[in-house]
């Protein structure tokens, strides 16, 4: 089955095209990277899908249901869907409790004491329970991006969207945040993710998406598209990886 | 450097001390300077007069209780219109571009006119339509007019804090499912506030004095008793005593406002360190 698929997706800014028709699927509990280079179109590619950047032309197909059809209610779709962004982007003004129950509470109109409780067991899980009462500036960068993925996962969304999630972290940090991607793919969460983190690609994919300059160039098993890339362009994009030391 | 250098604890005790002896210093010749010029006697009994302040003092206190009432109801008006203002014009949007449109109106309107106009369009004016159902008295309208001039910057005040609150919290708060209003009111606002408290408290001090301008509708507030007692006794030291309670009340918020104002950036230097 089919959780995701984009049909066509073009977008462009002041004229200038980021996305240039764009074919990708995501099968229900796959996880599919995104890789390319910076300014490629891949966070662009993610916020269309959120429906926070409206899309010129084509078409988001979400659970079987058009999102970018005329009419459909973006919140409704939001609440099914989480996304984490590279800067985190918590809400300093409130505890991480507030932060993770703001969405529970206010969208799915679940009681404070129960989404607390559920809050609870999901920062436990991720090794967070002793930071709960912290305001997000007390906390760790990797702390800080852990709390934001526990935030996406309190409205309990059928897809994860994950934009550049450790770019802004310090190496050593890393680490801790994709292995709590690689948890949740253990448990079979969907997931999208723009990354540049080509071994771990490599490691969490089901299927690699190259992007290049919004045209998608080549998408495959991770192993190919990352081992035995067949267009020099990806060749080139990977050996600079190389060269940085990232694969 | 060619001697041992001090410590900062002993050059901050030096900085003090030659603070504090520079300013006895400097105010020390002004107070003498003016004690001793020629019109001193003149302005000491027109100004500084002691019987006429003992006199007059609990004259202007009774009718400043009132400017304080009027300065308590009209800043909570305000506080609360001007975030309405400000998070109507804030609203994006195709459909909330009439409201956006009518809000920029009435900000250009209150702002463009001069408060005192207002005071006197609307006291005078609007009771002497004798319109049925609405309050006839000067001070009511007296003070709707400070509160819609007021109101006007306030909104100003609280745009520039809702602008100032990063794009990425907006979008975040969206990405939740949280509406756009939900996102204003739970993500931006609270933050926009606490980055404009500065700011409101001028505000307040501001408005603070400007309330004694309802006296130009004979309302018997601080400045109205202060400008009876003057008519009767040709005496400016009512005036003085209406001065020194305004400063009373002024100058501890005006003092409040830097040391937040200081607060608040030592906090966001520690934050960014």
């Amino acid at each position: 089955m089919t959780t995701l698929s984009l049909r066509g997706v073009a977008k462009a800014f002041e004229g200038k095209e980021v996305l240039r028709s764009v074919d990708l699927d995501v099968a229900a509990h796959g996880v599919v990277c995104v890789i390319g280079s910076s300014g490629s179109g891949k966070s662009t590619l993610l916020k269309c899908v959120n429906l926070l950047v409206p899309i010129d032309a084509g078409e988001i197909v979400f659970e079987g249901q058009s999102v970018t059809a005329p009419g459909v209610n973006p919140n409704e779709v939001r609440n099914r869907m989480g996304i984490v962004f590279q800067a985190f982007n918590l809400f300093p003004h409130m505890r991480v409790i507030d932060n993770v129950t703001l969405g529970p509470r206010k969208v799915h109109g679940v009681r404070r004491a129960d989404a607390e409780e559920a809050a609870h067991a999901l920062l436990d899980r991720f090794g967070l329970a002793d930071k709960a009462d912290e305001y997000p500036d007390r906390l760790s960068g990797g702390q800080q991006q852990r709390v934001a993925i526990v935030r996406a996962l309190a409205s309990r969304p059928t897809l994860l969207l994950l934009d550049e999630i450790t770019s802004a972290l310090d190496p050593e940090l890393v680490g801790e945040v994709l292995g709590v991607i690689r948890d949740l793919k253990a448990e079979g969460m969907t997931m999208l993710i723009a990354t540049h983190e080509m071994g771990f690609a490599l490691d969490v994919a089901d299927h690699v998406c190259f992007l290049d300059d919004g045209a998608v160039l080549e998408q495959g098993p991770p192993v190919e598209i990352l081992r035995n890339p067949s267009h020099p362009r990806t060749r080139a994009f990977l050996q600079r990886i190389i060269d940085a030391g990232r694969l | 450097m060619l001697w041992p250098r001090r410590s900062t604890r002993e050059e901050g005790g030096r900085a003090a001390l030659i603070a504090a002896i520079s300013t006895i210093v400097v105010f020390g010749v002004i107070v003498v300077l003016v004690l001793n010029s020629e019109y001193w006697p003149a302005v000491r009994r027109q100004f500084f007069n002691w019987t006429h302040f003992k006199r007059s003092f609990p004259l202007v206190l009774d009718g400043f209780w009132l400017d304080i009432k009027l300065f308590i109801v009209a800043e909570v008006l305000i506080l609360a219109i001007g975030l309405a203002v400000a998070i109507a014009r804030s609203l994006r949007g195709p459909a909330f571009t009439p409201l956006r449109l009518l809000m920029i109106g009435y900000i250009d309107l209150a702002r463009g006119l001069p408060l005192l106009l207002l005071i006197l369009l609307m006291g005078f004016g609007v009771p002497s339509l004798r319109l049925p159902g609405i309050p006839n008295s000067a001070l009511f309208w007296g003070v709707a007019a400070l509160v819609f001039s007021y109101a006007a910057y306030t909104a100003e005040v609280y745009r520039a804090g809702i602008d100032s609150v990063h794009e990425s919290q907006r979008m975040s708060a969206r990405s939740i499912g949280l509406t756009q209003g939900q996102a204003m009111w739970h993500v931006i606002v609270p933050q926009a506030v606490r980055n404009v408290v500065p700011a409101l408290l001028n505000g307040f001090v501001s408005l603070q004095k400007d309330v004694a301008l309802v006296f130009v509708l004979g309302v018997r507030e601080g400045l109205r008793e202060a400008d009876i007692y003057n008519a009767r006794t040709f005496n400016y030291t009512s005036y003085i005593a209406a001065a020194i309670l305004f400063l009373l009340v002024s100058v501890p918020v005006a003092r409040f406002t830097d040391w937040y104002t200081d607060r608040q950036r030592r906090r966001t230097q520690a934050m960014s360190t």
